[in-house]
């Protein structure tokens, strides 16, 4: 049974944890609130948190149906990203050549300014998923990639010359050494990219699109309604930390050796 | 007397322009426990390197049993200087490593294993992962994956080096102890003359790069090694200690 202590204990840990934090974005939003209340300014110009919140209630199902398609493209996105970055770094660890070959075209795909680059896909691909599919990937594919070749790197060289003492292949050593000690890597890389998936699948959406964030915004904009803009931008952030969180808990549930501590001897 | 498992003949290697061993000339016989005693950087590890296939020889003979030794095909035993453990395998799947890569089931690897855990002090560790056990079950759990796979021969590179000096000595003793039952056939790097005392019938002591081989040292094997308190192998440890310190004279 856990008693009323316990769980007490555990509120306190958890508003130890996150009661700065807490803290510090409500003094931010009530400033906001005070200030609009007091100044008379404009709700065109700068709406209250208030009325974002009310607005954005109220228009809670359009709002869902176009999250809904920006997180299907964030993840459709990211999972192709993924599946690329496993297969160019697996294969440029094996291929060591090929790392110079191909490096130099990866970083050149991040040097490409977004806001060029959006409308000129979305031109070559139309108004359906594919270019925000292709959008999402080219924003995370490099910064998994990196992480990818990164972390078969840092395999312990002890341990592919035990396995190859013990006759395993290259490949065995791969799968049994390489793969698993990127695993950290891999998760450093899943933290950063996720969080670019959603802005790129909006940046995608912002240069044309029939659903999605991103055309909400822009369409928001154009009927001079911002605080259904920041409202938008709420739900974005709030996608954008639930993927993150989602993604640490994946990690810490899938490497549980991090959290044991030393000896109990 | 019987064949020597491993006979290693004028062994020579440069990496590039350093020379790093010149002369490498040494044998082990079956149930023998051998020593390869040198300074920092002498080049130990890389007699053991061109035994498991990891580098080549620039000239030489090593035999097996007699036989020319093929080191992808000819398997050793390889012990590597710090653990080497994975740490995302709890202890006995890291124990049973060598069997999966020789093709046992996961199953039936962990059969073969568990019964052992009690000889090497680890019962009841079986799940833990290798961040759970202090340094010396550590040890204890690599050399048990080590032993395990039935080869002719271990191969020891520094085993304890990066143990704190207690522990250490407990680990020197609880091997010999294991030695004096099971009679590996064993060659051992170590730059810790007392180690190499305590453990081997022979020692082989190298000069530093490029390296040969400077003196033979044999330990008699008629007492239980303790340790401490034999006049006998402290006279050998001051000795071999002279040899390291002026390998001229």
């Amino acid at each position: 049974m856990l008693n009323a202590s316990a769980l007490s204990r555990l509120f306190a840990r958890i508003f130890n944890h996150a009661g700065p934090a807490v803290a510090s974005v409500s003094a931010l939003v009530l400033g906001w609130e005070a200030y609009v209340q007091l100044s008379g300014i404009s709700p065109t110009a700068l709406p209250a948190p208030s009325r974002v919140l009310a607005q954005g209630f109220e228009n809670r199902e359009a709002l869902a149906g176009h999250t809904l398609a920006t997180l299907q493209a964030t993840l459709f996105g990211f999972a192709s990203s993924l599946s690329a970055a496993f297969m160019f770094s697996t294969l440029i660890d094996f291929f060591r050549p090929l790392r110079r070959a191909l490096f130099p075209v990866f970083i050149i795909t991040q040097t490409l300014p977004l806001v060029a680059i959006a409308p000129l896909i979305v031109l070559w691909f139309g108004f359906g998923l594919t270019p925000k599919i292709v959008l999402v990937a080219l924003v995370t594919f490099f910064p998994m990639l990196v992480a990818l070749a990164q972390g078969y790197e840092s395999t312990d060289r002890d341990l592919s010359e035990l396995l190859a003492s013990m006759g395993a292949s290259r490949w065995r050593i791969f799968i049994m050494a390489r793969l698993p000690s990127a695993r950290p890597y891999f998760f450093a890389g899943l933290c950063i990219s996720i969080t670019y998936a959603v802005v790129g699948a909006i940046f995608a959406e912002y240069a044309g699109a029939a659903r999605g964030l991103g055309i909400y915004i822009l369409n928001a904009k154009n009927n001079f309604r911002p605080d259904l803009v920041l409202a938008a931008v709420f739900v974005s952030s709030t996608l954008t930390l639930l993927l993150f969180g989602a993604t640490v808990l994946i990690q810490r549930a899938s490497m549980p050796w991090l959290r044991l501590s030393e000896p109990t001897r | 007397m019987s064949r020597p498992r491993l006979e290693l003949h004028r062994l020579r290697k440069s990496f590039g322009a350093v020379d790093v061993l010149t002369d490498i000339s040494l044998t082990v016989l079956p149930g023998e426990f051998v020593s390869i005693l040198g300074p920092s950087g002498a080049g130990k590890s890389t007699i053991l390197q061109m035994l498991i296939g990891a580098t080549d020889p620039d000239m030489g003979t090593m035999l097996l049993n007699g036989a020319p030794l093929v080191p992808k095909r000819d398997r050793f035993a390889f012990m590597p200087q710090r653990d080497a453990l994975m740490p995302w395998r709890r202890i006995i799947d890291n124990t049973t490593l060598g069997l999966e890569v020789a093709g046992l089931s996961r199953e039936a690897a962990r059969a073969e294993v568990a019964p052992l855990f009690a000889e090497f002090g680890l019962a009841g560790f079986e799940q833990h992962y290798p961040a759970q056990l202090s340094g010396g079950m550590r040890q204890r759990a690599a050399l048990l994956r080590t032993v395990v796979q039935q080869r002719p021969m271990l191969l020891l590179d520094e085993p304890f080096g990066a143990l704190d000096a207690l522990t250490r000595t407990q680990m020197q003793r609880w091997l010999a102890k294991m030695w004096s039952r099971h009679h590996w056939t064993v060659l051992l790097i170590t730059h810790d003359v007392r180690e190499a005392v305590l453990l081997s019938d022979r020692i082989h002591v190298l000069s530093s790069r490029p390296a040969h081989v400077v003196h033979q040292f044999r330990v008699p094997r008629d007492h239980p090694r303790q340790g401490v308190g034999s006049p006998a192998l402290a006279a050998i440890e001051a000795e071999i200690l002279q040899t390291l310190l002026h390998p001229e004279n």
